[in-house]
């Protein structure tokens, strides 16, 4: 049993220090002026702790020095340690460390950061290997990572003994910390990597068994396109839940981008707002979107091409909100997020929304407009 | 009063027993029926000739080959590793109502074996007048104007509710345009499923982060021109009473729908509030639930469904009526639903419900939801009192009669959560208790529900149990994580294959054939 484990150090020291991430180096000179110290390396220790009964059966292979190599040690793993060890450490490490790891054909790989190391993990990984993130960054929008280190640690364990052969598919996701630090926020949809799945165990996006997701949202699309109007345009968003619908179309299917369908037939893949008020100006349009990432957005991350130009333009009646029920059960009652940056788009939806959950079942949730 | 006790050292019997096809043998028997003499085999037909050539089998049924004794050894052996009702202290089961079943009633019913329900109806008075009479009983419980006794359970009589709410918009024209059915998260799930199997298409209204009940707007959002109705239930799973019930029901009317209110349970009720009175046009009782009849398995049950008299006529057939002289079963109903289920329901379980209002009468029954509410107070301040324990939505609120509460503080804190302290409770001879209905809206639930059955002692037993389980889980979480212990059967061996239909079997041939044996 061949484990990968990789210690992003720096992540989280800027979140103590109310900047918002760690991501840039002046940033992080910043944070340890404000007095930051790492967190990281204690929460990766919580994780792997967990691991000291399989210690045996294990062949740790990790990063020098704080990356993993420390954090293993002091807990009494004897871990084979890749590449070098260098004075600071930046995301070029983290990725070179997942390369060489993946080459080695490791059989899980437990990594310890935010959003921008689950980023760097999905460059180089995709969807090659199972991952499973320990929650130490500022930035946890991904749903790669367990809601909890300990819990990091027991779905590796897990894994290993093969006691859990189910894998999902989790977003990852990253706001971008310059234009957050401004006050604007900018999320972005990067893709999806390969998880360990229990419930309770990740972060509670998606918290359904992916069996019965899947039969979930095999019953969304089937609705929804069982309800197409003719020569009307239908505006498809990002992400898992929605891509069964192109597949029932028989049409390619935009993963991370927004397709525009009418008459059952492909308009256009993968388009940016401008193209899409050209495409629908004049013309009758309805947008079917889902929530994105663990926060409940179903606007504003990961799809800034529905802006409130398009969403005006569609009109508020003609949106279809869709998603399974274990996904709007693990949002634990808070709202649905509608942040456009466009304040008169985003108010209008404050209230109540029918979201779509199965063939002939829909919620009555609450959805704030910021 | 009794002392408290916690059985530490409870044990139950765990014998490893095989399944039933496993202990067959070839050729082993238990009765050998004697062959005809030739007189008679010469002078009868071969029955078999009757059935069609395709319907007959080709082969023997592959049932298990065993000896009486060793059957009766077999389900003996069943029986000693099951937590079984009237056992233990199951206040454990919330939502499901664990209550006594007077062993005199048990009796009582057993005096009934031998009516059949094709009898004429001349030749069983008593029982048609005992399900006349407890239906005026539910009446005045509920203030319904008529009641149905045919439904096998719970579910079953919102299935039929379900029906007649359908049966009404047809009659007016209107079912093409009101095909939506309102329900809330926190109501039981059939409120949702048996609207979907009826034809409708269900809305359902989360709850309130803060209050734990579904917002008036939500509601307001919710009703439409295309509302058929609401099926709620009150208190929902949560145990908070939803104090705007009334205006819930005047939104739905308003909007021209129908209200139905699932009272399965009205224990934390009986005597005090009446469907009626919040304006409900429908409303059930699941017998054993509220009236002390036995929790049947999924076998013979019964659900009580009233309506009130704009609806009567949708009722199945028959419904046992009153002529004045004689009891009588009325099949000439133009406008019912027609059958839910053979016959009239199920007579014994009438019977034991009738006696149960009867021993208990006016007065008995307030007393009954009274205690039940003061029970789950009481338990609710002891169980709060175990760190690691907390109860979700609305802080500081009285619950009615059940609570679902969380460990949420315990798993943060140790990693042990509500589904290895449920496996740890049976260690003490506790029944295992019921989490949440799925999917789990508050984490690390458990729902625990103390009705008038259980003493003071009963109570300070089970929150001492979970107090003892905490403390376990600080000091050694992996110790409950591994539990149970001491009690027949351990953690389930391979948990994924409840997920594959290529393995997952609920017959021995289907388990054979998926996994290769034969």
């Amino acid at each position: 049993m061949k484990l990968g484990f990789i210690v992003n150090p720096i992540a989280g020291m800027g979140g103590k220090v109310g900047l918002k991430g760690t991501d840039g180096k002046e940033i992080l000179e910043k944070a340890r002026q404000l007095g930051a110290y790492p967190e990281s390396p204690k929460k990766a220790k919580k994780a792997l702790e967990i691991l000291i009964p399989f210690m045996d059966e294990i062949e740790l292979i990790t990063c020098p020095g704080t990356m993993g190599e420390e954090e293993a040690i002091e807990l009494g793993f004897t871990p084979k340690v890749i590449g070098e060890k260098k004075a600071t450490v930046g995301p070029n490490d983290t990725e070179e460390a997942a390369a060489e790891m993946l080459d080695m054909g490791i059989d899980l790989l437990l990594f310890a950061g935010g959003d921008g190391t689950a980023r760097n993990i999905y460059n180089v990984v995709g969807d090659k290997l199972p991952v499973i993130g320990i929650p130490a960054g500022v930035k946890i929008h991904s749903a790669v990572y367990a809601n909890h280190p300990r819990n990091a640690g027991e779905v590796a364990l897990k894994y290993l003994k093969g006691e859990l052969e189910t894998i999902r598919e989790a977003e990852v996701m990253d706001i971008d910390e310059e234009a957050y630090r401004k006050g604007q926020i900018t999320a972005k949809l990067y893709g999806y990597m390969n998880v360990p799945y229990q419930r309770q165990l990740v972060q509670s996006l998606k918290a359904g068994r992916p069996e019965q997701e899947e039969s979930a949202q095999e019953a969304i699309a089937d609705r929804i396109v069982s309800e197409m109007e003719e020569d009307v345009f239908y505006i498809i968003g990002s992400g898992t839940s929605i891509r069964p619908i192109m597949d029932k179309l028989e049409l390619p299917n935009t993963l991370l981008g927004i397709d525009i369908v009418k008459n059952k037939e492909l308009v256009a893949s993968d388009v940016g707002e401008k193209q899409i008020l050209d495409i629908i100006r004049g013309q009758k349009a309805k947008i079917i979107v889902t929530i994105i990432g663990g926060q409940g957005y179903i606007f504003g991350r990961g799809n800034q091409q529905l802006s409130g130009n398009v969403i005006r333009m569609v009109g508020k009646d003609n949106i279809r909100i869709v998603a399974t029920k274990d996904k709007v059960v693990s949002l634990m009652g808070q709202p649905i997020l509608v942040d456009t940056g466009d304040d008169e788009i985003n108010k209008m939806f404050n209230g109540y929304a029918r979201v779509l959950i199965s063939y002939n079942e829909e919620i009555m949730y609450k959805v704030k407009g910021f | 009063m009794a002392k408290l006790k916690i059985r530490e050292n409870y044990h139950q019997a765990r014998w490893d027993e095989p399944i039933i096809y496993e202990l067959s043998t070839p050729g082993e028997r238990g009765i050998l029926v004697p062959q005809p003499d030739k007189e008679i085999k010469d002078s009868s037909e071969d029955v078999l000739s009757n059935l069609p050539e395709h319907m007959r089998r080709k082969e023997k049924p592959n049932l298990p080959e065993i000896s009486q004794k060793h059957v009766l050894a077999h389900y003996l052996h069943l029986s000693q590793e099951t937590l079984g009702s009237n056992l233990n202290n199951d206040i454990s089961q919330g939502t499901c109502t664990m209550k006594y079943n007077p062993r005199i009633n048990e009796t009582l019913a057993t005096l009934i074996h031998h009516v059949h329900p094709s009898q004429d109806e001349d030749t069983m008075q008593g029982i048609l007048g005992i399900y006349y009479k407890f239906k005026h009983f539910l009446k005045e419980i509920s203030g319904m104007d008529k009641f149905t006794l045919q439904p096998g359970g719970g579910s079953h009589a919102v299935y039929t509710a379900a029906s007649i709410m359908r049966a009404y918009h047809e009659s007016r024209g209107e079912l093409d345009q009101r095909d939506e059915i309102i329900t809330t998260i926190f109501s039981h799930p059939c409120d949702a499923a048996t609207p979907a199997t009826a034809g409708f298409k269900v809305i359902t209204l989360f709850s309130d982060d803060e209050t734990g009940v579904p917002d008036i707007e939500a509601l307001k959002e919710a009703v439409s021109e295309r509302t058929a109705g609401i099926f709620i239930t009150n208190p929902e799973d949560t145990g908070i009473y939803n104090r705007e019930i009334d205006e819930i029901v005047r939104i739905v009317h308003e909007a021209g729908g129908l209200c139905f209110y699932d009272q399965a349970n009205a224990n934390g009720m009986l005597g005090i509030a009446r469907a009626r009175e919040a304006g409900f046009d429908m409303c059930h009782f699941n017998v054993h639930k509220t009236f002390g009849t036995p929790h049947g398995c999924s076998g013979p049950g019964t659900g009580a469904l009233g309506v009130r008299d704009h609806l009567a006529s949708f009722l199945p057939i028959p419904t046992v009526e009153y002529d004045g002289n004689k009891y009588y079963l009325d099949y000439d109903r133009p406008e019912s639903i027609g059958k839910v289920r053979g016959f009239f329901g199920v007579a014994p379980v009438v019977l034991k419900a009738y006696c149960w209002v009867m021993m208990l009468g006016a007065e008995g029954l307030r007393e009954v939801a009274e205690i039940s509410v003061l029970n789950n107070n009481y338990l609710q301040k002891k169980v709060e009192e175990i760190p690691g324990v907390k109860t979700w939505y609305a802080e500081g609120r009285r619950r009615l009669e059940q609570v679902r509460y969380n460990w949420i503080g315990l798993e943060e804190e140790t990693g042990v959560g509500t589904d290895d302290v449920m496996r740890r409770i049976g260690d003490y001879g506790i029944q295992h208790y019921w989490t949440s209905h799925h999917p789990w809206v508050v984490p690390e639930p458990f729902t625990l529900e103390p009705c008038e059955t259980y003493s003071k002692t009963d109570l300070d037993e089970y929150a001492a149990v979970l107090a003892r389980i905490a403390d376990e889980a600080r000091k050694d979480p992996e110790f409950v994580k591994a539990s149970p212990h001491k009690c027949a059967s351990n953690v389930v061996a391979n948990p994924e294959e409840f997920n594959d239909p290529d393995k997952w079997a609920v017959t021995w041939r289907a388990y054979l054939r998926k996994h290769g044996k034969k």
